[in-house]
């Protein structure tokens, strides 16, 4: 136990942890812009398989990394739009219309990963910055050094409080997603209000499975191992506020990359080292059961809207 | 606070202010939603096959005849249809309590693992005592994989889509755990105990054949008589009156007198034991009988857990019409792999065609808010409510 509180390896977990954690914040802060205004997106999981999947086969067949990504991200837009029409204009069951999602995109990246991808290879991992000053600092000057995407995670996070809570835009998105009739009287347009979230956030479920992708460095099938339905649990976790969001995938990135390194150490042994695996979700269900319940849910979160119904 | 415990009252709470996020005329269980479905997701199918290169009647001859082409072909689509079914009842209960079970994988490999440890631990039973024993060790094992996140739901608010699929991220790793560790076989026969599996289970254990020269195993006709027993239960009992009288409005149903969060609870605990028999047939009518893990939950479970969410809402949420649906989707899936023989697509087409028809069905169900289509009214009140589960009993299918 002694070997992990040293310097290195602690400022080594953490700097992994927040690695770690970029993917499930961007998606869980997409998450987010979506429920409140209304609109459970179960689905972010099966977005994030088709952005790393896009992702991968784009940095394979063209070597170029911003393609990449911005290929990833014009997927999870497409994704939006699809869900959108789904949940909103054909006002379908949001619990469940999202499974089919998850099923569909785990399906169609299988068979696209073995029909398109003959040998898989590693691709390239975008290189990490150094910021001049902050990668110079004593103990704490390896966090900082990360890759863009994981740099773009955490600025995201200030900008979509901003949003939410700051303009006339996140004040129709809040509107809309507490109470969408009285809104609606007020003219702002419940449809095209969750349209726009629903569709940004799914941009950004896209742009965490290429996140998650350039972690891994390779795709497989079912790449996200399910994990992307944590992005969901975080957002409650966080209660429904980007920096609560952004503090519970911090939780769930260090508690990873623990476990990750006192196995490496051997503090955790090797035969119980699937156990521990299970530390995030397990500290995740017990969060939902304590922390998570303080927070009141968008009062219209999963309910189709009708005029006048 | 969450939503499920917060009204000040029956009657006192506006109309749709407690509105159940499965709002059961949502879910679209019209009679040409089903099919109709199928046809545009086999259709989505044809096109992408196009896209592959591949002639779609070439792809979906080989599907129909590799699913029920030959009597071993059927054979085989029941076996494979067990799960499914199993799972696919388990969800109704669920479901029709308007709880979202999306935890089956986990529970299924719960049930699995406690069916196997019961195997290994009375070796010396005969088969007569042995598969009770596996069935009830199942049905405990994937019982109370539900039971926790019934009871946070019940009496904590816990959502519980989110707490079940927690447990399926617990679940796959306490299974790689035990197969790797306490449960796993290190002898010799098993490739020098690399692989993360059980020895060979007590041949008591394993399911009789019920024709030989197929696969088709005891597990079927199990599967059937707990589909039957399940709409017995949900049509014929008290039980299953509060069930589908929380499904309906939970406020109504405290309102007369019943207990919500216990109900809640049950649901969801009969759902993972259905879903843990189902584990417990994976691994006794399984060719190699063991238990074994490629380290995923869908490398064990086929993906039944999800799959069977499909079948349910293919029967309509009704146990009788699941076994039907069982045997087309099970169909599919073994259709799945002839395919992959024959044309060289992979049979992940078939999962990505299953999501498409849960989208579709769920979807078309917009249909039956036309204006003009008359809708059920009231919300809140005990009388309407009876009547509304009364008018609920189907009488032959999906209304």
């Amino acid at each position: 136990m002694s070997d992990f509180f040293t310097a290195a390896i602690l400022t080594a977990t953490v700097a992994s942890g927040i690695q770690l954690a970029a993917p499930f914040l961007l998606a869980s802060l997409g998450e987010t812009i979506g429920q409140r205004s209304g609109v459970l997106n179960l689905g972010v999981d099966g977005i994030m398989l088709l952005g790393a999947f896009t992702a991968y086969y784009v940095a394979l067949e063209t070597g170029n990394t911003p393609l990449a990504v911005l290929s990833a991200l014009a997927v999870g837009l497409a994704c939006g739009i699809a869900t959108a029409f789904i949940s909103v204009t054909l006002r379908a069951e949001q619990g469940i219309s999202g499974i089919g999602v998850y099923l569909f995109a785990l399906g169609l990246t299988s068979l696209l990963f073995l029909k398109l991808v003959g040998t898989p290879t590693p691709i390239d991992q975008p290189p990490k910055i150094e910021p001049p000053f902050l990668s110079d600092l004593p103990w704490i000057g390896q966090l900082f050094e990360q890759n863009v995407l994981v740099y773009a995670a955490f600025a995201l996070v200030p900008v979509v409080a901003f949003v939410l809570n700051r303009t006339t835009f996140g004040l129709n998105v809040r509107a809309v997603g507490e109470n969408p009739a009285a809104a609606d009287s007020l003219g702002v347009s419940v449809a095209r209000t969750r349209y726009a979230t629903v569709a940004f956030g799914s941009t950004l479920g896209g742009l965490a499975g290429a996140t998650l992708l350039f972690d891994v460095g390779i795709f497989q099938q079912n790449i996200t191992n399910a994990e992307g339905f944590i992005a969901v649990a975080l957002v409650y976790f966080g209660g429904w506020r980007p920096v609560g969001v952004m503090l519970g995938s911090l939780l769930y990135g260090l508690t990873q990359a623990t476990v990750l390194s006192w196995k490496g150490l051997g503090i955790i042994p090797v035969s119980l080292s699937d156990l521990a695996s299970a530390a995030p979700a397990v500290i995740t269900v017990l969060a939902l059961l304590t922390v998570a319940r303080r927070f009141r849910q968008p009062a219209a979160l999963a309910l189709p809207y009708t005029r006048g119904g | 606070m969450t939503r499920s415990e917060a009204s000040p009252g029956p009657g006192s709470a506006p109309s749709g202010a407690q509105r159940p996020w499965l709002d059961l005329r949502r879910v679209g269980l019209s009679s040409l939603a089903l099919p109709g479905s199928a046809v545009a997701a086999l259709l989505v199918g044809a096109v992408m096959l196009l896209m592959l290169g591949t002639n779609p009647l070439t792809g979906y001859r080989a599907l129909l005849d590799g699913a029920f082409g030959s009597s071993y072909a059927l054979s085989a689509t029941a076996v494979k249809a067990v799960p499914l079914l199993l799972v696919g009842v388990g969800i109704c209960i669920a479901f029709r309590a308007n709880v979202f079970n999306i935890g089956g994988e986990g529970q299924i490999a719960m049930g699995a693992l406690f069916a196997t440890a019961a195997a290994l631990a009375l070796p010396g039973l005969p088969a007569i005592l042995m598969i009770p024993a596996t069935l009830l060790a199942g049905a405990i094992g994937g019982g109370i994989w539900g039971a926790i996140p019934g009871a946070f739901k019940g009496y904590f608010g816990v959502n519980e889509i989110l707490s079940t699929i927690m447990l399926n991220l617990v679940a796959v790793q306490v299974m790689n755990y035990l197969l790797a560790g306490p449960m796993h076989d290190s002898t010799a026969e098993s490739v020098g105990g690399l692989i993360p599996q059980t020895r060979l289970l007590p041949e008591s254990s394993w399911l009789p054949i019920l024709k030989d020269g197929t696969q088709l195993h005891l597990g079927v006709l199990i599967a059937v008589l707990s589909a039957v027993g399940v709409y017995v239960l949900l049509w014929r009992t008290g039980f299953g009156f509060r069930i589908r009288a929380v499904g309906l409005s939970r406020d109504a149903a405290r309102y007369a007198g019943m207990a919500v969060p216990r109900t809640t609870m049950l649901a969801l605990t009969l759902s993972g034991a259905l879903c843990g028999m189902a584990g417990s047939m994976l691994v006794f009518g399984s060719i190699s009988h063991r238990m074994v893990t490629d380290g995923s939950l869908t490398g064990f479970t086929g993906s039944a857990g999800f799959n069977g969410i499909v079948v349910a809402l293919f029967g309509g949420l009704n146990p009788l019409w699941t076994i039907l649906s069982s045997f087309i989707f099970a169909g599919l899936l073994v259709g799945g792999d002839a395919m992959q023989v024959a044309t060289g697509v992979p049979s992940d087409l078939i999962v990505a065609l299953n999501g498409l028809v849960v989208v579709f069905v769920v979807s078309v169900a917009f249909l039956r808010h036309r204006p003009g289509w008359e809708e059920p009214t009231s919300e809140g009140d005990a009388d309407s409510l009876t009547e509304r589960v009364e008018q609920n009993v189907p009488s032959v299918g999906p209304a």
